[in-house]
């Protein structure tokens, strides 16, 4: 008898459950990621884990389970290295292309999958809104902090500034004075009265959320320890630098998050790490005609499947839940992917550990969520388009030019989210300041699919030797 | 972690790490902020997004151009090149 075979796209924490209940169901799985090694953002560890790797991430035991038992599984087949570049539909499911080897390297392998299944555990990224000086040298996204201390101890700069919304600024400010970095303060753009209506009234309600008490606890504590100043209601509203960053500027926001006049005032800093949530990473999910939720998430059924037959999805794709819901819904998809039994005992547990968590998102983006007032921090001069260097005052005249909130010709005529990076770091924010947010919009069935940033036919860069060197395939 | 040293170049000045180490890490460990310059502004840009994302840290490798530092990891006696590609001169 043949095996089903089952290919997850991505080994953070959903990836790596969905792969061993995959193989435990009795799939052949194959387990892709685009790093050199399992774990995910969330679990992004030094290549050599140190003898104290446990104190620079949440739950390590339990990816040091997960990791042992993909990489030992006779079922399973990992491949790190593994960069899916292009998906396509089939009559019967989906051909996925894949380069393997270092990144972004000429000459690596090709590699060819059709499963019977594909289970989808992409994650999501940073999304950091733009402010005056935020393409200056020192200037990252609070990943960008959190991934290079620990992955490689390295701090980002010496005296750190790190602001945005959510609970995510804490870990990466803990990490960063684990790596010897002064972290100066921590801005959240919520104010306390946001902050009660996702978490509760409770000054402890923030850390309320089931599972998560000890981790955000862990931080807030180690935050007082270095006497941070962990302060609400306030956002980096400008950084000013020559050729780097060397002072920003804070000020006090409303409940909208529009700055409030009189309350700047200028901090030394060479670094300052900024982020504003999450924003999944949607390009295969797009690509295999998953359905889009309109807030931009990939929607699934209690069995983690997509609208697209033979795919499933799980984790920061199908909505920001934290690594806890990611775990489960892991299981679920990959149990299902394989067409595992309907009444797994051990499934429905997983199912309803994701179902307690499904609230977080909720609470996460009525405490945190982005709130429109924050425009009012730009400028003509400030740049949105950090590729293509469009500032927001010529993305505003291409829209007054085009006389349209059409987001394809905006984005043509300004050149805003045509560069290398395709617009994964502005996208939304472009559509949102011309009025062209798909997420606003009401879709219309019988038109034409709205241009979303999302839609990336090919998902990375590929050198145009390796197309070349892409073999037929079998008819 | 006892990894084993290494040293790489940047335009042709030598950076010292540890095998395991990012491209990337290594430069912001030696307090190196920025490296490619931009095409449209001559601006300089380092890391942003520390994740393959952005795209704004790309180098030349061994003379291959266009590789994230942040993702690549360095290698022993690697030759990294910083890039500007200014754009080109329109003339009607």
């Amino acid at each position: 008898m043949t095996r089903r075979t089952v290919v997850v796209v991505g080994a953070g924490p959903a990836g790596l459950s969905a792969a061993r209940a995959a193989a435990r169901a009795g799939a052949e799985v194959t387990l892709l990621d685009a790093s050199d090694q399992v774990g995910g953002q969330f679990w992004r560890h030094a290549s050599r884990p140190a003898h104290d790797e446990h104190r620079y991430h949440h739950g390590w035991s339990t990816f040091t389970a997960l990791r042992d038992v993909v990489a030992s599984h006779p079922r399973v087949t990992l491949l790190t290295s593994a960069q899916v570049w292009a998906l396509e539909r089939l009559d019967d499911g989906v051909r996925l292309r894949v380069l393997v080897g270092p990144a972004d390297a000429s000459g690596r392998e090709h590699l060819t999958l059709t499963p019977d299944a594909l289970v989808l555990a992409t994650g999501a990224h940073d999304r950091t809104l733009p402010f005056p000086g935020w393409q200056l040298p020192g200037v990252t996204t609070a990943g960008a902090a959190q991934a290079l201390a620990k992955a490689e101890r390295v701090a980002v700069g010496d005296r750190v500034v790190v602001a945005g919304a959510g609970p995510f600024l804490l870990p990466v400010a803990t990490s960063l004075l684990r790596t010897g970095a002064r972290v100066l303060s921590v801005h959240e753009a919520a104010t306390p009265a946001s902050l009660a209506r996702g978490w509760g009234s409770r000054p402890a309600g923030l850390l309320g959320a089931a599972h998560k008490t000890g981790e955000l606890g862990g931080y807030v504590g180690t935050l007082a320890r270095h006497r941070v100043a962990y302060r609400l209601g306030e956002a980096v509203v400008a950084a000013r630098g020559d050729g780097r960053v060397e002072e920003v500027t804070v000020a006090r926001v409303d409940a909208r998050w529009a700055p409030v006049p009189g309350t700047e005032r200028t901090v030394a800093a060479d670094a300052v790490c900024v982020s504003h949530g999450f924003t999944p990473r949607l390009e295969l999910a797009v690509a295999a005609a998953c359905a889009i939720s309109p807030d931009r998430f990939v929607v699934v059924d209690d069995g983690q499947g997509t609208s697209a037959p033979g795919v499933w999805a799980a984790g920061e794709l199908t909505g920001i839940g934290g690594a806890e819901a990611a775990l489960a819904e892991g299981w679920v998809a990959g149990h299902h992917a394989a067409s595992g039994a309907v009444d797994d005992p051990a499934v429905a547990r997983a199912a309803r550990r994701r179902d307690r968590s499904a609230d977080f998102a909720r609470r996460l983006e009525a405490a945190h969520g982005i709130r429109g007032g924050w425009t009012a921090w730009l400028r003509d001069d400030t740049l949105v388009c950090r590729c293509e260097e469009v500032d927001a005052g010529t993305l505003r005249a291409a829209a007054c030019a085009t006389g349209s909130a059409d987001l394809r010709s905006v984005r043509l005529t300004s050149r805003a989210g045509l560069g290398p990076c395709q617009a994964r770091v502005c996208g939304r924010t472009v559509a949102e300041l011309v009025g062209a947010d798909a997420a606003s919009s009401p879709g219309d069935a019988t038109e034409a699919p709205p241009a979303v940033p999302d839609r990336r036919p090919l998902v990375v860069p590929v050198r145009l030797g390796d197309l070349a060197a892409l073999p037929d395939d079998p008819t | 972690m006892t990894a084993r040293p290494l040293t790489i170049t940047l335009d042709g000045e030598p950076f010292a790490g540890a095998e395991g180490q990012t491209i990337a890490g290594m430069l912001l460990a030696a307090r190196r902020r920025s490296w490619r310059t931009t095409s449209a502004g001559a601006a300089p840009r380092g890391v942003f997004c520390g994740i393959g994302v952005c795209f704004d840290c790309l180098v030349t490798v061994n003379g291959a151009r266009d590789v994230r530092a942040c993702l690549r990891r360095a290698a022993d006696g690697d030759v990294v090149e910083t890039q500007h590609d200014p754009l080109p001169e329109v003339t009607s």
